[in-house]
């Protein structure tokens, strides 16, 4: 980068590296963002008995795999962020490109059952259980989308040993959409 | 958290001087540059509100007439330009101006750092402001006009096109209001964790000015009620653009839904924009009483108090669309206690006047202003706070004169206060006094004209959002029209005073008086820069260090009367 | 902020065999969450369902995010956060979830729902044991 980090950037008053508060703010809001789609389906849910006839067709087998491919790419996201902490930077690389592998098997698995269900009618205006079924998992997997970018960015420092702290901040958000998931899954795909 | 922009960046560096586009047209990433950025969009922004509100009491006062410069409101228009007024009011001139402005430009100045902790992404949040307006302005143009629904944008007028007959308007509305909430989360970040971290070093906590503080609480209280509304904004666009039924109760959805989602935010929203205006006022009425504040921890735990109360009122917005009277009553306590705190923030900033010595500059008339103009604002919000009065009073007028009695402190004066106190920081120049006496008293007394007749009529019944009451008889008597006359003669006497401020600002920003250090003779660090401050504030080897709080004005150690925070014991 | 590199001196501790341990646990709850919906009860279901999912996302938030390390203040954003939502839910659902009330009955909601439950009767749904995907169609 042709600019100089400010001062500003380098000072910790509060106890921990800026870039890290950053992402623990970043966190909380957006824990009341998901919060606000989240809260808003439930009480559809609770509201509408009706809605089991709808919930009835989405694909377990394929939400749990979905469980199994992000709970194995924060598994890597971690140990890349242990990768980091020992200083090997290019161990580090390696591992966040297995955590974008795990992004991409996502989105791949996803697309897969949303042609499937749009093709069989349970489009996003087929029933309201649809239309927060799509936009849950939608905004979810845009942030899977501009997780996994940001992650091929600081993994490509990392492999020449430059900004190593971002691996474990880029592992924070990785997680909690991890989380995110961890809640959606059940909502939408287990308690029918 | 990091911005995916890998420009090619020569601005500013040791090398050479930026060039002007370098400088204006968003490349910089200056604290400084971006908050008068902020400030310049803002002041645009408050340009076409004002217009706006030109137009439709106009059309109020001599209805059906042809509005110079404007054209015949019909109904459709007069919608639209009092749902835009407000919006852009609220989202695009005080928000921007009092926090994003005066934040970016204070927040690192006034904590001793050299900028803030993420330069790029404060850029980012700046553009993306930018785009946010342009998104709004354009929604103006296309077919169909635009959007009509009300600031809050109720379903289903709001998600159904058949209804709203702005299809394209007010689906960028809603564009453009959630480009400016995501402008305002990265802004928020970058205050937030510039102030907790990158304080100079000997600032603790309760070193530091109480804006900084109000910003920064301010940021927070945004960042956790938005979330909601962010949600219910991309479902209302859905229900706009693809059809999907979120909020169509015959489809299985809920209107109320919005209505909670929206005030859940809409509610904290209006502390995000007073704590600002309060935090400005209490930098000037300091500075200019030769007094340290009163009490700054309970100003301090006050504001913290009114933040979290605030979530817990804003029902009260929905007293009368059927919500459960047990919760209105919930409502009406928790609303009625939230005036105490923040009176009892006025307390303090009358304590700390009184025997003060009082210096009426500019900036201390137009913070003077903000304490009386806000008490009136408050008071009328107890009436409006009980629900019973409310089934009375919702929808009518007295509620918007009790917010533009609350809004207009915060937005209008809150921010003259703002600039004419910084201005000389910012430009290196100073403002001329007179000018910006005859402004002050040109606007303030003006508003009170404005506002105090529409109390009347709101207690007469008149409802809002209605373009005409030509058919309704009761209230086309007269001495109603008569006040509705009076209102719209004291707005356009208003609006013609703020060309005075502008010639004012923009006059003395080349030709003003040259402006020292600390005009001001003020205690706080941003004073002991030059006017206006070079790339990085301080140079690099002379950070400020602190010693003492911000307001130790007339203190008997001393033998001056303000003793700056970076001067050793 | 310090690079990382400064931890090279191997002052930091391998801890991948703990890393892949609690994966593995994970794991497994995941596996119970599937097969709760099997015992057709709705109890159990939504108990596996929901309380493995919190006990899940606690594991991650402490072992992965390391939230447990981070200074008071950051626990005190999160568990407002959260409180936040809790807030909301509980203050809306009252007028979202539920359709009649205190002086109020919201008759669109009511009609939707029954013409619902009409056109899908004898479907089955998810609540039925073992099949759980792949349902009629209408």
């Amino acid at each position: 980068m042709a600019m100089a980090k400010p001062i500003a950037t380098t000072r910790s008053a509060a106890g921990m590296s800026t870039g890290k508060l950053a992402v623990w703010w970043l966190i909380a809001s957006e824990i009341v963002i998901f919060g606000g789609v989240l809260a808003g389906y439930i009480m559809h849910r609770l509201g509408h008995p009706d809605w089991a006839y709808q919930a009835v067709h989405t694909n377990t087998m394929a939400g749990a795999t979905n469980t199994f491919v992000l709970l194995t790419s924060s598994l890597f996201a971690v140990l890349a962020h242990n990768a980091a902490e020992m200083g090997d930077g290019k161990k580090a690389a390696k591992f966040l490109y297995l955590t974008v592998g795990g992004a991409v098997m996502f989105l791949i698995i996803k697309s897969f059952e949303w042609t499937y269900e749009i093709s069989h009618g349970y489009t996003i205006t087929a029933s309201t259980f649809w239309a927060f079924y799509y936009t849950a998992a939608g905004i979810h997997a845009m942030h899977v989308i501009v997780g996994a970018l940001i992650m091929i960015w600081v993994a490509g420092m990392a492999k020449r040993n430059v900004e190593l702290q971002r691996v474990e901040l880029i592992g924070i958000y990785w997680h909690f959409v991890d989380l995110v998931w961890i809640f959606l899954f059940p909502l939408l795909y287990i308690a029918k | 958290m990091a911005d995916a922009a890998h420009a090619h960046e020569h601005h500013d560096d040791h090398h050479h001087g930026p060039t002007f586009a370098e400088k204006w047209l968003f490349q910089s990433t200056d604290h400084k540059m971006i908050g008068m950025q902020y400030m310049f969009i803002g002041m645009a922004m408050a340009a076409i509100g004002g217009y706006f509100a030109y137009a439709f009491r106009m059309q109020l006062a001599f209805p059906g007439m042809h509005v110079p410069g404007f054209g015949v409101v019909g109904p459709n228009e007069y919608n639209a330009l009092v749902t835009n007024h407000g919006t852009i009011m609220i989202f695009w001139v005080a928000m921007p101006v009092l926090i994003a402005a005066m934040g970016n430009f204070l927040i690192p100045l006034m904590i001793g750092a050299d900028d803030m902790v993420f330069p790029r992404l404060n850029r980012l949040s700046v553009q993306i402001f930018f785009v946010s307006a342009l998104v709004l302005i354009a929604s103006f143009f296309v077919q169909g006009g635009g959007f009509g629904g009300a600031w809050t944008a109720y379903p289903p007028l709001s998600s159904t096109p058949e209804y709203s007959l702005t299809p394209m308007g007010a689906t960028l509305w809603v564009v453009a209001v959630a480009l400016e909430f995501a402008a305002f989360l990265m802004g928020g970040i970058n205050f937030i964790t510039t102030t907790m971290n990158s304080r100079a070093p000997g600032m603790k906590w309760f070193d530091i000015p109480v804006v900084v503080w109000m910003i920064v609480i301010a940021s927070i209280l945004f960042m956790a009620s938005v979330g909601p509304l962010i949600a219910g904004a991309v479902m209302l666009a859905f229900d706009q653009a693809i059809g999907t039924n979120f909020f169509d109760p015959n489809q299985g959805g809920d209107p109320v839904l919005w209505q909670h989602l929206f005030w859940f935010f809409g509610h904290p929203e209006v502390y995000v924009v007073l704590l600002p205006a309060l935090g400005i006022v209490a930098e000037i009425i300091t500075v200019f009483s030769r007094k340290k504040l009163f009490g700054y921890k309970t100003v301090l735990y006050t504001a913290f108090g009114t933040g979290i109360l605030s979530f817990f009122v804003w029902a009260h917005h929905q007293f009368i669309s059927g919500i459960d009277p047990r919760m209105a009553n919930l409502f009406t306590i928790t609303t009625l206690l939230i005036s105490i705190p923040i009176a009892e923030m006025l307390f303090v900033y009358i304590a700390t006047l009184y025997g003060g010595q009082i210096r009426l500059t500019t900036p201390m008339l137009w913070g003077l202003a903000f304490i009386v103009e806000f008490l009136i604002g408050g008071v009328t919000g107890i009436f409006l706070g009980a629900s019973g009065a409310d089934i009375y009073f919702h929808d009518t007028y007295f509620v918007l004169a009790h917010f533009h009695y609350t809004f207009f402190p915060i937005a209008i004066i809150g921010v003259y206060a703002g600039i004419t106190h910084w201005f000389p920081k910012m430009f290196g120049r100073m403002m001329s006094e007179r000018l910006g006496k005859i402004h002050f008293w040109g606007t303030v007394i003006p508003f009170n004209l404005i506002f105090i007749p529409l109390f009347v009529l709101g207690a007469a019944g008149q409802h809002r959002r209605i373009y005409s009451y030509e058919h309704f008889p009761d209230l086309a008597t007269p001495d109603l029209q008569q006040l509705r006359v009076i209102a719209t003669l004291a707005l356009v006497t208003m609006l013609t005073f703020q060309v005075i401020f502008l010639w004012n600002f923009f006059w003395s920003m080349f030709k003003g008086e040259k402006a020292p250090k600390n005009p001001w003779r003020a205690s706080t660090l941003e004073w002991t820069t030059p006017s206006p401050p070079g790339h990085g504030n301080w140079p690099p080897d002379e950070m400020p260090s602190v010693y003492r709080g911000p307001y130790e004005y007339s203190h008997p150690d001393c033998d001056d009367d303000f003793w700056p925070q970076d001067q050793p014991a | 902020m310090a690079d990382a590199a400064a931890h090279a001196h191997g002052e930091h501790h391998d801890h991948t065999k703990h890393y892949v341990k609690i994966w593995a646990i994970l794991l497994v709850l995941l596996v119970i969450s599937i097969l709760g919906p099997e015992l057709g009860n709705q109890a159990i279901t939504l108990f596996t369902a929901f309380g493995i999912a919190v006990v899940k996302a606690g594991m991650v938030v402490y072992y992965f995010m390391h939230a447990g390390d981070e200074p008071k203040y950051v626990h005190y954003f999160i568990t407002t956060a959260l409180a936040f939502m809790f807030l909301f839910f509980f203050a809306v659902a009252p007028d979202v979830m539920r359709h009649e009330g205190t002086n109020w009955r919201n008759d669109a909601a009511k009609e939707f729902i029954a013409s619902e439950m009409a056109k899908h009767e004898g479907e089955h749904t998810g609540h039925d044991k073992g099949t759980s995907s792949g349902g009629a169609h209408h």
